[in-house]
């Protein structure tokens, strides 16, 4: 798919300067925008203006041209500094990825990759819908087409950002008389459509998602609904390429819980060169979690791109495959909340205060949030139909 | 004679939210409403009722997306 790829030396400059904003604008306002619940826009401007947005469109579309795993990386590099910067980077690169993958071959779609690229537009999008308990393959809410227009009215429980976003992705009914699983995803633009908040977002963490609740009245052009039907799209890129995305930037927010340990146990040997303080020990502990959680992307990245370059799209519907990249979701935020408690540990009190230089408050507030959002329990539930029928071979 | 066997047992095991009468050979069962959970049930009665076992390649939605599509793996997988 892409012809041209960035090379290692190119890349490890971008991400340098993604590590560099991450310091001197992020990082700076992390603590307001978690305090007040409010969008991110310091940060997300620094990132259009290195041209983040369109990352991964290939180069053929004007776009970075980068690869999955690059990515990944880059969203591993926001989550040490912000996590609902990140979060909201990982959720517009899955839209990304959608348009990538599935929706290039048209006219319409082509254009607008390229109002991306030059404009530096930011995705939303609402694929839940009030009363769906979270289901994703199956929508209420329909297309109503009319002379090449369609209407569409959707109550969303949750779109972060909607209010920041440029554009938004929709999932509804193909039409009217269409069964519940029958969905095409649409994309409008912010003047298409008004959206009338339903509900706040004044939670743990993650608060600078701002992901409240709205109902969309959208009015637009036949052309922007997707070519291909949804629950393909979901299946062979948006379910794999959120899961990476999410626990790339779960990475991120563990191993700067890890780095504040590190500079914990640093100081508390320089004080007592003889002893080994205990937080040594537990922190080559917390070393080994963050290590798999590392690894763990990296295998569900292999297996994706692998698949992705044999072009069976049978095989991203494989039970195995589905399992394997659930248990990425359930493995890596469980393992954001265990290591960033065992930093906690590491540092104690510091860590535990809000304003000091090794505070984790907002990291373990953030990180609860993986597990909840997009339930593991739900997860979990529907992994337990999959493993009984799964073979290893 | 699987097609019709396959219908019997999505029947029973399948808990679509329409009679299995009403689908085509080539209806989507998905937008029957079959669920991941009635799709263990059904695999297990096929694979008692043919004496086949369902190999890992054969494990996706695919397969079990329409009775036309369940009916070429029970046969492929007995032969």
């Amino acid at each position: 798919m892409t012809t041209q790829s960035v090379t290692e030396a190119e890349f490890n400059h971008l991400l340098d300067r993604v590590h560099q904003i991450g310091e001197d604008v992020i990082a700076q306002h992390a603590e307001d925008v978690d305090g007040k619940a409010r969008f991110p826009r310091e940060g997300i401007e620094a990132l259009k203006s290195l041209k983040l947005m369109s990352a991964y469109v290939p180069q053929q579309y004007g776009g970075m041209g980068l690869s999955l795993k690059q990515v990944s990386k880059v969203c591993e590099a926001l989550g040490h500094y912000c996590g609902s910067t990140a979060m909201i980077y990982a959720m517009h690169k899955i839209q990304v990825g959608c348009l990538v993958h599935h929706c290039l071959d048209v006219d319409y779609f082509q254009s607008y990759v390229s109002k991306l690229v030059e404009d530096q537009r930011l995705i939303a999008s609402a694929t839940t819908e009030i009363g769906k308990g979270g289901d994703l393959l199956s929508s209420f809410c329909a297309v109503e087409l009319d002379n090449g227009e369609f209407n569409l009215v959707k109550k969303a429980p949750v779109i972060s950002y909607a209010e920041d976003a440029d554009d938004l992705m929709l999932t509804a009914r193909r039409h009217p008389e269409a069964a519940k699983s029958d969905q095409v995803g649409v994309l409008i633009a912010r003047d298409q459509y008004t959206a009338e908040p339903i509900s706040d977002w004044d939670t743990l963490g993650f608060r600078g998602t701002c992901s409240s609740g709205f109902e969309v009245n959208a009015h637009a052009s036949e052309q922007q609904i997707m070519p291909v039907s949804f629950n393909d799209i979901l299946s062979q890129t948006m379910h794999p390429y959120s899961h990476i995305v999410w626990a790339s930037l779960w990475t991120g927010i563990a191993a700067s819980a890890v780095a504040k340990a590190r500079k914990f146990t640093k100081n508390a040997m320089r004080r007592n060169p003889n002893m080994p303080p205990i937080s040594s020990i537990r922190l080559a502990e917390v070393e080994t979690q963050l290590h798999s959680m590392r690894n763990n992307v990296l295998a569900s990245i292999d297996e994706y791109t692998a698949l992705l370059e044999q072009g069976d799209t049978d095989a991203f519907s494989n039970f195995g495959f589905t399992i394997r990249t659930n248990n990425l979701k359930i493995n890596s935020s469980k393992h954001l909340i265990d290591i960033v408690g065992a930093a906690m540990m590491i540092c104690g009190i510091a860590s535990y205060r809000n304003n000091h230089e090794l505070s984790l408050a907002r990291h373990i507030r953030d990180a609860y949030g993986a597990s909840l959002m997009v339930n593991n329990d739900r997860i979990m539930m529907h992994n337990s139909s999959l493993v009984v029928m799964h073979k290893e071979r | 004679m699987s097609i019709e066997k396959v219908r019997e047992i999505l029947a029973t095991h399948g808990r679509l939210t329409q009679p299995v009468d009403s689908l085509e050979d080539n209806s989507d069962l998905y937008m029957a409403g079959l669920t991941s959970l009635a799709t263990v049930g059904l695999m297990l009665a096929l694979e008692d009722e043919f004496d086949i076992e369902f190999p890992d390649s054969a494990l996706s939605r695919k397969t079990f997306s329409s009775i036309e599509a369940i009916a070429e793996t029970v046969e492929d997988l007995m032969e």
